[in-house]
């Protein structure tokens, strides 16, 4: 049995450039280990620090979105199409929290609060800031 | 920096230069764009602002758009109406209508994000765009840049209402209906902006075109006196609007424009596609796909590319979120436009049957402030009322048969009145 799975651009930085795979595997768990077994330097982006898929990664099985078809416990069928597809968008609410905002590039002091998604100071990435920025 | 704004990754904190992008390479997760406010300090002042266009382009300063950008189309800047009659119906008592139902050019305020997101288009040097759409933001997409002369394509999908699919090919645009759904729809744009090198407005050049939806915002605090509401009830398709609201308030309070003080952000769904306010309702830490069934085609999107961070702003205000059935949609519609004079789209009606509903449970009182959001133009979803009104048999010109017509109906509302329907 044979299944092709089709890579996003962002993931090609990390495959060799590589754009799609023929994959033998019968569901979602065993593709995400053969897709990390075949390119070692994806492993680190495409899970969290808890070694979990990151959520906003989608997967699509001959156009319908996986979740749909019963996600981990669908098997997949010989000829079946692969989609990996980030979300434009997305992320689930531990990651979000588990995130930290940044200094800007240029490393200078800005005005708080800036961040969109938590009131953390965009200068320290600390909730309750102290550095004045 | 070079310019006054750049990417940044929403769960890594990675930042990467402009460019037409919107997921990072180290993570996979969404970019957004971020301003610097120190930057936009001295433009960005009531003054400032006071003086320049009458269109969202007075916020030009605080949108992510080159320094020497001269704006092709006055977007934004739409009415916000206090709603005396609408708010006795439904038990509030300070309760305001942001109307973006008469937003220019296209009737939505997607107007708003195609301005920034072609501004960027143009900038990255696109001689082609386009989008993946419920709609409003075709129509959008396909106007204005007929007006900066891009070509455009089009993908919607093929049940899209008839006034939407027209209000999209009489600018010349490319339309390519699919077979299926707007999370199809939107899965074939990912794939077409890999092979293309075309500007999608809301796949490669997401992050700049959700910066638009910042001005609804802007304006609501200036057209309040440059003060904060108490809450803000926002319909919710893909979640990004309500995020980018709370976002201009926060830049507003950074940069002492308004005072500080709590804003509660309220969601609005149809029931058939509501995996938003079903996270928010069940505390979900992530959003479960829908397939869409509701007469709200512009809020059918199962699959939600901001519902995770709508549901959070929703839930760190205090806020709630709401949804509402297709014929409370329509009863919705109808009497906004009996109280205030405001035609909606059904999305408009979403938001107005979840708003009359927070009141209802208790969740807003009604002496606070608030604010709701209408975001697009009932003479684009006519369908959504076909048999709700009695076509009336003409009578001839002769003052006598009117005379008749106006007794039959003083009789018709008498049955009305005595009987158990009263709307």
């Amino acid at each position: 049995m044979s299944v092709r799975v089709l890579l996003p651009n962002a993931f090609q930085k990390h495959t060799n450039g590589a754009r799609e795979i023929q994959s033998s595997a019968a569901n979602l768990p065993q593709l995400i280990a053969e897709i990390e077994a075949t390119f070692p330097a994806l492993r680190s982006h495409l899970r969290d620090d808890s070694g979990q898929v990151r959520r906003f990664i989608n997967f699509y099985v001959n156009e319908e979105d996986i979740r749909f078809l019963g996600n981990e416990r669908y098997a997949f069928r010989d000829g079946d199409e692969v989609l990996v597809i980030p979300s434009i968008a997305g992320g689930s609410f531990t990651e979000v929290l588990a995130s930290r905002c940044a200094p800007m590039s240029d490393g200078a002091k800005r005005v708080r609060p800036y961040c969109q998604d938590c009131s953390c100071c965009s200068y320290c990435g600390q909730e309750d800031c102290c550095c004045g920025g | 920096m070079a310019a006054a704004y750049e990417l940044r990754c929403r769960e890594c904190g990675k930042r990467c230069e402009n460019a037409p992008l919107s997921i990072c390479e180290e993570c996979f997760s969404p970019l957004e764009v971020v301003c610097d406010l120190d930057a936009a300090r001295p433009a960005f002042t009531r003054e400032a602002i006071a003086a320049g266009p009458s269109s969202m382009w007075r916020y030009q300063a605080l949108l992510p758009v080159p320094d020497d950008y001269v704006p092709a189309t006055p977007a934004g800047w739409t009415p916000l109406l206090k709603a005396p009659r609408l708010a006795r119906n439904i038990g509030a008592r300070n309760l305001w209508i942001k109307n973006d139902a008469v937003c220019l050019p296209t009737l939505s305020f997607k107007d708003r994000v195609v301005s920034v997101a072609l501004a960027n288009a143009q900038a990255f040097g696109f001689d082609t765009v386009g989008c993946s759409s419920t709609g409003n933001l075709a129509n959008a997409v396909a106007a204005q840049a007929a007006r900066l002369g891009l070509k455009t394509y089009i993908l919607v999908p093929a049940d899209l209402e008839p006034a939407k699919i027209l209000n999209t090919q009489v600018y010349g645009a490319n339309l390519v209906r699919i077979d299926g759904n707007y999370d199809h729809v939107n899965r074939l744009c990912s794939q077409i902006a890999e092979r293309y090198s075309w500007g999608f407005v809301n796949v490669n050049l997401r992050p700049y075109y959700a910066e638009g939806s910042k001005t609804v915002g802007f304006e609501i605090a200036e057209q309040l006196g440059w003060r904060l509401p108490d809450n803000v009830v926002v319909p919710m398709a893909g979640g990004s609007l309500i995020t980018k609201i709370r976002k201009a308030f926060k830049e507003l309070i950074a940069l002492g424009l308004v005072e500080d003080k709590p804003v509660r952000f309220f969601g609005a769904q149809a029931t058939g596609c509501s995996p938003i306010t079903t996270a928010v309702k069940t505390g979900a830490d992530h959003i479960e796909p829908q397939r869409p069934a509701t007469i709200a085609r512009s809020l059918a999107i199962g699959n939600p590319a901001d519902g995770v961070y709508a549901a959070r702003a929703i839930r760190e205000s205090g806020g709630w979120a709401e949804d509402v059935s297709d014929v409370e949609i329509v009863s919705a519609i109808q009497e906004l436009a009996e109280t205030e004079g405001i035609f909606t789209e059904t999305a408009g009606g979403v938001t107005t049957a979840v708003t009359a509903r927070l009141y209802a449970h208790g969740r807003i009182h009604p002496d606070e402030l608030t604010v709701t959001c209408i975001t697009g133009n009932g003479l684009k979803t006519t369908d959504a009322l076909t048999g709700a009104y009695e076509q009336q048999a003409a009578i001839r010109p002769r003052l006598g048969d009117f005379e008749n017509f106006i007794a039959e109906q003083s009789e018709e509302d008498e049955l009305v009145l005595g009987g158990s329907f009263v709307r």
